[in-house]
């Protein structure tokens, strides 16, 4: 009984029809929470006595690069539960998480770089969070092009699972590399000040991330959603859907 | 796998496994020395990109010294990249691929025994001609043995790990840049602590952390990297 549940999500039809109630609820909260903390973050939190106003960027730089982080790992956990038992649904979450988490990824370094440059006056370091982040992005990158280049489906499915696992593994590895690197190479000239944040900065922040993670699985489940009409296509139960919304 | 215990009967498994560990070992050796041309290509792409670099940069040789550890690191891993492309690809379009993954010793062997073949034809190689580059880009002295130990086991990581994306892209016509683009993040790792213990002996540093560092990754990649190549190739080859 206790794992019912986990054998319905076999059936992308039962996903389907359950989460089509959630989709509103999730979109209208996820966006609520982000334009009222953005209101709140950017003109009532107070101003960093060091870097002014341009600190308040972080507010959309933190929770981009935690969610995008989180989304490997999703992407990851899908393509093992894919190969491990064979569900389809969990290979559509793994498709549909890689460009996600590659968008997610890519605003966490451009925001980085907004962010670099009136606090440290460049764009771009080769500090080791920056270095390690472009590196998850290319890991998505080879994800997606593998996901990309296959015309099987099935065989696209498994091989990005397996490359998604394979790197799951090297992540801690890349990570701890990159970290000794960084060390090893360059003085520590440039510290993020983050080492105590005042709680006026901290709530907002954290309103924040939950609001992104909200968001994420907003778009992760309307992404998978489509992929399942896309690959069900031609069963009875897509047709009656699609007539029903028309 | 019970339906392979219907058509033989492995018996004792040890000397099976390693009779079929040398069988294929000897099988692509013997392909690899009948291809002679073939095994000089990466050695002659990194003799090539090394040339690059003094007429690219700078032709002094204070510059050289200080690129040298990187470079040499650096063109070597492009080197191993870009002979994985043929690693599977024969093997994949005459069927002995298929037959490999069909016999009923673990396909663990049989992938082992190959990417051994695959880093004696190409990380040796590479290792051994090194040192020559090395006068080439100026190397200081106390770089050489650094240099030479870290790519013998650097290289191994790059044959295992790289093996995983020829497995993945085998079955595709354009796999080359595919390949490059899957394997290249993964084999960060491998170039910051091989490079930088060559760097670290060239400023008078113990290096040996760098090495056991490479040494643990070479362990790691043995015992994991197979698994993954061999559940890649079962992909490419089932469809």
């Amino acid at each position: 009984m206790a794992w019912q549940w986990f054998h319905r999500l076999g059936s992308p039809k039962w996903f389907y029809e359950k989460t089509t109630a959630w989709m509103p609820w999730l979109l209208s909260i996820s966006l609520l929470i982000i334009i009222s903390v953005s209101i709140w973050a950017l003109g009532f939190a107070p101003m960093d006595a060091k870097q002014g106003n341009s600190y308040r960027i972080m507010y959309l730089h933190v929770p981009t690069s935690i969610v995008a982080m989180a989304a490997y790992y999703v992407m990851a956990i899908a393509g093992g539960i894919g190969i491990i038992w064979k569900m389809k649904l969990s290979n559509m979450v793994m498709k549909v998480a890689a460009p996600i988490g590659a968008v997610l990824t890519a605003l966490a370094l451009f925001t980085g770089a907004v962010w670099g440059k009136p606090t440290w006056g460049t764009y771009w370091v080769w500090d080791a969070r920056i270095t390690s982040v472009l590196i998850l992005l290319f890991l998505y990158l080879g994800v997606i092009a593998l996901q990309e280049a296959f015309s099987d489906q099935e065989m696209a499915d498994k091989a990005s699972a397996i490359l998604s696992l394979v790197g799951t593994v090297n992540i801690p590895i890349i990570y701890k590399s990159v970290d000794w690197w960084f060390t090893l190479h360059q003085p520590a000239s440039i510290k993020m000040t983050s080492s105590s944040i005042a709680s006026e900065m901290l709530y907002p922040l954290l309103a924040m991330i939950i609001g992104f993670y909200l968001f994420f699985t907003w778009a992760l489940l309307s992404a998978t959603r489509s992929e399942i009409l896309q690959r069900e296509i031609k069963t009875k139960w897509v047709k009656q859907a699609l007539l029903q919304k028309a | 796998m019970s339906s392979n215990s219907r058509y033989s009967n492995p018996g004792p498994s040890s000397p099976r496994v390693a009779k079929a560990f040398w069988a294929t070992l000897k099988r692509d050796l013997k392909i690899a020395i009948r291809h002679r041309g073939e095994l000089a290509n990466p050695l002659i792409f990194f003799l090539l990109v090394i040339t690059m670099v003094p007429l690219g940069v700078s032709p002094s040789p204070k510059t050289l010294a200080l690129l040298a550890p990187g470079m040499l690191w650096v063109v070597a891993l492009l080197a191993t990249l870009l002979s994985l492309d043929a690693l599977f690809r024969s093997d994949f379009d005459d069927g002995t691929l298929e037959q490999l993954l069909l016999s009923p010793q673990s396909s663990y062997i049989n992938v082992m025994a190959k990417v051994f073949v695959h880093w004696l034809t190409t990380g040796v190689p590479l290792t051994l001609v090194a040192p020559l580059l090395g006068v080439m880009m100026s190397l200081p002295e106390a770089g050489y043995i650094p240099l030479l130990l870290s790519l013998l086991l650097g290289t191994g990581s790059l044959s295992l790990i790289g093996a995983i994306g020829a497995a993945l892209t085998v079955s595709l016509r354009k796999g080359g840049l595919l390949l490059s683009l899957i394997v290249m993040p993964l084999y960060v790792p491998v170039l910051i602590f091989g490079a930088s213990g060559v760097r670290a002996a060239i400023e008078g540093f113990a290096y040996n952390t760098q090495l056991a560092v490479l040494g643990s990754f070479l362990a790691l990649a043995i015992i994991a990297a197979p698994l993954a190549i061999a559940g890649a190739l079962k992909m490419s080859v089932n469809n």
